[in-house]
């Protein structure tokens, strides 16, 4: 394994004499953990380093990462011979429709839930918290068979919908609308704002933190989902990144450089998204536990 | 995916009752019109689809054409509780969860002690631990195949390099729960990590400067403060972790397509092929309802252990 020679580097160098046990056990566990973390790249690295060479020289040299020069032609033959762009367009257009839904109705579902008195609020409340427990990608054929009678098949919003009916999104509006003190509530209808004007113009903007988390979360979720595009999706044009990559799988392909190629343009993005976003996605994750 | 338990308490609910009496029919009226959208989605597309499950399951319908077909009512049921492919897949399902559940949880929780006493580089370890999650699945699968690859994989010339034998990772039965395993734990091990990080930082850090004062050891502290303390935690990750397995599809689908010979097929490919392959709509969603009630009792019976065990400390 060439990748991983770095040195660790972060000891001390001048020697005090207080090194007792503590420090030492900690200098072995940044270590280890150090050493661990370079691991997990590696499969980035790996991918990487693959795109960037030729397949002949792979194929002789498998493990020199320099072997026979770099260059970006997998990149190209990728590009040209797998209709990436319009996948990316389809995942970009299929998930960015999701999070405008999803935030919309389910921010307006957890403030009625939250603030107002109405009938039928206690059912809806059962329903979602049963609605928490249910598998949802367990009933993925009875799924199928719904949405073909209601001849949604092959069509966005095959995508879209599963995404809205999430209950977890209802759940985590709700939690962070109660966090609100209803006094500012009052106040707002005692200045004769209505319902609607409450919620769009006094608590959606208070609620930013609740409204990144369901929107991130449900665009990686989307993104990535696998099974069910690949079920409802069946024009190869009309197919998502995840899917549309996929088919290279089965391929018994040996033009390792080109699909090493296609795996990075399929993962750059996320990646990117990640990087930017990554204490809100660390953060949602770690509050709503959703999987 | 959407299995969710509020990990940190919610926040107090500060709704105080307003005055008892019938509220506002503006109130009535707003609350009812912001619930609709969404309950209407829902129940079509979350609830919906498992009635038609219900209903399915007692008629022949079959996947190719629309209609609901003949009534046979249990005769599906029937053969499914007889049909040993089915109960391979299930045994497959468990198979799987056995593997990953144990490493996924253990090494989360020491990764993610080690990674809370460290003052720098949180950062880059929280990078590099979760990245791969937001990695689509056939992404993931195309890179791990391949450094499976024989001969000129990095994971077959690793092994030899170190001198162990080298298991023929698609094409075997072992092999292949090894790769789908390694992959598996690669891809959602940053999850774990980030739900028991996240549990760590809830640890009030006078409880470590008591200790400390106390002369207690980075080990003891670990031993007995850190690990005590996240119980709570680890019966949610592994409840997460054991439900996440028990619906593995993307990593042995795109790996290993199921084989060698359906040797690695879980049940939800199994409903794939019956549905979709066999055309068979109505025996797949009898075989969807037993697997759902499996999960659902699995969940079920963690949410009672819970509670009792709740009960039992507050008393």
């Amino acid at each position: 394994m060439t990748t991983i020679t770095t040195e660790p580097t972060p000891i001390a160098r001048r020697s005090a004499p207080a090194v007792n046990g503590a420090k030492l056990f900690n200098r072995l566990c940044a270590v280890c953990l150090t050493l661990f973390a370079l691991i997990w790249l590696v499969p980035f690295v790996w991918a990487l380093i693959t795109s960037l060479r030729s397949d002949g020289s792979i194929t002789q040299n498998p493990t020199s990462p320099f072997a026979g020069g770099w260059s970006l032609h997998a990149y190209s033959y990728a590009w040209d011979n797998y209709p990436i762009g319009t996948w990316y367009l389809n995942s970009l257009v299929i998930s960015t429709l999701a999070v405008v839904f999803t935030v919309a109705f389910c921010s307006m579902a957890g403030f009625a839930l939250a603030f107002l008195r109405y009938r039928g609020r206690a059912v809806v409340m059962a329903l979602i918290a049963a609605g928490l427990m249910l598998p949802s990608e367990a009933l993925v054929l009875p799924q199928f068979i719904e949405y073909r009678s209601f001849h949604l098949l092959g069509t966005f919003w095959a995508l879209i919908l599963p995404s809205v009916a999430a209950p977890v999104s209802v759940f985590v509006f709700q939690a962070f609308f109660r966090g609100i003190p209803t006094p500012l509530i009052e106040a707002a209808r005692i200045d004769g704002a209505s319902w609607w004007r409450v919620y769009a113009t006094v608590c959606m903007p208070i609620c930013r933190p609740a409204l990144s988390t369901v929107a991130i979360l449900t665009f990686i979720t989307s993104w990535n989902s696998f099974l069910w595009p690949l079920l409802v999706l069946n024009q190869t044009k009309s197919q998502t990144i995840p899917v549309g990559l996929a088919s290279l799988v089965n391929n018994t392909n040996i033009q390792y450089a080109e699909v090493m190629a296609s795996s990075v343009l399929g993962f750059l993005p996320l990646i990117a998204v990640f990087l930017v976003f990554q204490r809100q996605i660390v953060q949602g994750i770690a509050t709503t536990g959703i999987k | 995916m959407t299995t969710v338990v509020s990990t940190r308490p919610a926040p107090a609910a500060s709704t105080a009752a307003p005055p008892a009496d019938r509220p506002p029919r503006s109130e009535r009226r707003a609350g009812a019109l912001l619930t609709a959208p969404f309950l209407v989605i829902y129940l079509l597309f979350l609830i919906g689809p498992l009635l038609v499950g219900v209903v399915l399951s007692f008629f022949n319908t079959t996947t190719v054409k629309s209609g609901l077909g003949d009534f046979v009512g249990l005769a599906n049921y029937r053969e499914v509780v007889t049909d040993s492919l089915f109960w391979d897949a299930m045994w497959h399902s468990v198979v799987f969860t056995l593997l990953t559940t144990p490493p996924l949880v253990i090494l989360a929780l020491v990764v993610a002690i080690l990674a809370a006493r460290m003052r720098r580089g949180r950062v880059f370890y929280r990078i590099a631990f979760f990245a791969p999650y937001v990695v689509p699945s056939s992404v993931v699968a195309l890179i791990f195949l391949w450094m499976y690859t024989p001969q000129i994989g990095l994971l077959p010339k690793l092994f030899g390099a170190v001198g162990l034998p080298v298991p023929d990772f698609i094409g075997s039965t072992s092999g292949g729960w090894t790769a789908v395993t390694l992959m598996t734990l690669w891809w959602t091990f940053g999850f774990n990590f980030v739900l028991y990080t996240a549990a760590i930082q809830d640890v009030p850090p006078d409880v470590y400067e008591a200790a400390a004062i106390d002369g207690a050891s980075p080990w003891q502290q670990i031993r007995h403060i850190t690990v005590p303390l996240l119980g709570r935690t680890t019966s949610l990750v592994l409840i997460l972790q054991i439900l996440a397995s028990l619906k593995v599809f993307d990593q042995i689908y795109l790996l290993l397509a199921g084989g060698p010979n359906q040797s690695t097929r879980p049940v939800i490919e199994y409903i794939y092929d019956t549905g979709f392959t066999s055309y068979r709509g109505g025996y797949g969603a009898a075989a969807t309802m037993v697997y759902f009630v499996v999960i659902v009792a699995v969940s079920a019976a963690w949410y009672g252990l819970r509670r009792r065990r709740a009960g039992s400390t507050a008393v």
